[in-house]
């Protein structure tokens, strides 16, 4: 569970707040020629990334405001939050070693963490 | 292979159990396969299995980041039913019931195949209309299903309650009779010893790391115990297939969730079957050992961390104890959640992609663990001919671009 700082009310619970998905998926300009592929790349595709992800929350219980939040989604970790309309800041992340590994921290599944190369088992 | 009976058991009660072998082998990476899968659940073994016995592709191997069964296979409540609305789904859930139904003798390893029956509770006269419908339409698939009324909701699981003035009232519920539960390990390791004892190679602490191709077309996987070669990648790995997807460009429309699940001490078989609740979001049965096993709804938020949020928790609980009251006084032992790869359409993905050879099983979502034997089934069929059977072909990608759609989140609201 997290405690997010809604960036017009300040740290509230979780509970507090509804998820608005991936942010900055803009609605493409509409074009004679667009095809289904790209409208359907609009609508359904999602990069869905185990690392940094930018996505919108809404203050539902609070300001009812919207507002994007970046979130290491391999540990839960909130790196930014900023408001509808500004730009993504430049966060670090501590992401796993490999792209489905465990992070060192804040993994719910240390027991199938990965062994590297020389780790005792 | 050793087989399982009951003069071997005796035998080897005498002997002190000395002389049973390992289930199947530990096997090391081979520079080369005729197909790989990535992803040691249930689905990924479950593929290599009939590859080996109906394909006859027995070069092939599993590899798994962690431990077989590790996954969702190991994280699930177990929950098999086939009442889904549309024709494609009853289709293939059916399917997989089907099969099922003689796994343990097919597999010679007892999964603990229940056929309870699972109830789908109905708090309201549209709730009733939409689950009588799904009665209905279930019925013309050849899905058993049937309606009950409250009496008879009360008759065939007695610890429910049915009062009329309940903050929940239970107007009527759905039941489909050869639903059920079983052993989620048992299916993980009898499909593991099965298909490891035709040739197939189950490779665990292993992680696929990256695809290699030439001009579109699959040549071998990267894995953190070294290259393999191969024409062939099956990517099942349920919370993770947009990650390997990634590996190779491919976008897909999934989205990873936690989904948890919590299990109470063990009691007295208290519970005859299945119950399902869409409107309250919370089920619940009672595995062979006694604990009730309870779930819920997924976690809002995308996630990779296999924990959920505690409100989720709090809620389902809430919504329990007015259904049955005796459940306030059990305590709760353990709670854990695992990834779950959700699909706008509530329904999977079985399908080839632009890159030759590289096949996707995933898109499973909070369902998939009923689907095993038929996902496994579909999926063998389509890596071994390059071409989707009659029951994969509505599962294909493109039916997100073609807007054909199986929108089953109407119909399978909680869809475990
Ligand atoms: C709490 C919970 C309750 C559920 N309840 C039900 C239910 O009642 N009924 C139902 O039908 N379904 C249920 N489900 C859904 C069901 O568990 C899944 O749909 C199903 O088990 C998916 O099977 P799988 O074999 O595809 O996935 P998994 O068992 O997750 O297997 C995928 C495997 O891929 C491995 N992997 C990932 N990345 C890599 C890599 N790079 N290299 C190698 N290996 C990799 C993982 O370690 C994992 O073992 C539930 C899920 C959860 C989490
Ligand atoms: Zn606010």
């Amino acid at each position: 569970m997290f405690v997010i700082s809604c960036p017009y009310c300040g740290a509230r619970d979780q509970s507090e707040f509804s998820y608005g998905g991936e942010a900055h998926i803009a609605r493409p300009e509409w074009r004679e020629d667009m095809s289904d592929a790209e409208w359907a790349d609009f609508v359904f595709m999602r990069s869905n990334p185990k690392g940094v992800l930018a996505e919108r929350w809404v203050h539902s219980a609070g300001c009812r405001r919207f507002f994007n939040m970046l979130r290491n989604t391999a540990t839960d970790e909130i790196l930014a939050v900023y408001k509808i309309g500004e730009r993504a800041p430049e966060v670090q992340a501590k992401l796993p070693a490999t792209p489905c590994g465990e992070a060192p921290i804040g993994s719910g599944n240390d027991a199938v963490k990965v062994m590297q190369p020389g780790e005792a088992e | 292979m050793q087989r399982y009976n009951v003069v071997r058991l005796i035998r080897e009660g005498l002997s002190g159990h000395k002389g049973w072998q390992p289930a199947w082998r530990k096997a090391e990476p081979k520079p080369s396969y005729d197909a790989v899968i990535i992803g040691g659940g249930g689905h990924g073994l479950a593929t290599a299995y009939y590859l080996a016995k109906l394909h006859g592709m027995t070069n092939i191997a599993v590899v798994e980041k962690g431990w077989i069964g590790g996954g969702n296979s190991g994280r699930n409540t177990t929950i098999i039913r086939s009442n889904y609305l549309y024709d494609a789904s009853a289709a293939l859930y059916n399917h997989a019931l089907t099969l099922w139904k003689d796994l343990s003798r097919e597999l010679n390893y007892n999964i603990m195949m229940s056929h309870r029956g699972v109830l789908n509770l109905a708090h309201d006269e549209g709730e009733a209309r939409q689950l009588k419908r799904r009665v209905e339409a279930n019925r013309l698939n050849g899905v058993q299903a049937e309606w009950l009324e409250a009496k008879e909701v009360k008759a065939f699981c007695p610890p429910i309650s049915v009062a009329a003035d309940a903050r929940y009232p239970v107007i009527g519920a759905t039941l489909q009779r050869d639903g059920g539960v079983n052993r989620h390990d048992a299916v993980v390791w009898g499909f593991a010893r099965a298909a490891s004892d035709m040739g197939v190679d189950i490779i665990e602490q292993c992680e696929v790391t990256g695809i290699d191709t030439d001009k579109d077309v699959i040549t071998g996987v990267r894995t953190t115990r070294g290259t393999i070669a191969t024409e062939k990648v099956a990517c099942v790995t349920a919370g993770h297939t947009s990650v390997i997807a990634g590996m190779l460009g491919l976008r897909l429309p999934i989205e990873s969730h936690p989904l948890q699940a919590l299990v109470s001490e063990p009691l007295k078989p208290v519970l005859p079957c299945v119950v399902m609740s869409n409107a309250v979001h919370v089920y619940m049965s009672q595995s062979s050992k006694g604990e009730l096993v309870i779930g819920a709804g997924i976690d809002p938020y995308l996630s990779y961390t296999q924990r959920g949020s505690f409100d989720i928790i709090e809620h389902q609980m809430a919504a329990l104890i007015e259904l049955f009251p005796f459940v306030s006084r059990v305590r709760m032992m353990r709670q854990w959640g695992g990834i779950v790869d959700v699909c706008p359409d509530a329904s999977p993905i079985i399908s080839k992609t632009p890159v030759k050879g590289f096949y996707v099983d995933g898109g499973w979502g909070t369902g998939g663990w009923k689907a095993t034997p038929g996902s496994g089934h579909a999926l063998a069929d389509l890596v071994a001919n390059d071409e989707p059977n009659a029951i994969a072909a509505p599962f294909t990608l493109e039916r997100f671009v073609t807007g054909n759609l199986v929108a089953e989140h109407g119909a399978a609201a909680v869809a475990h």
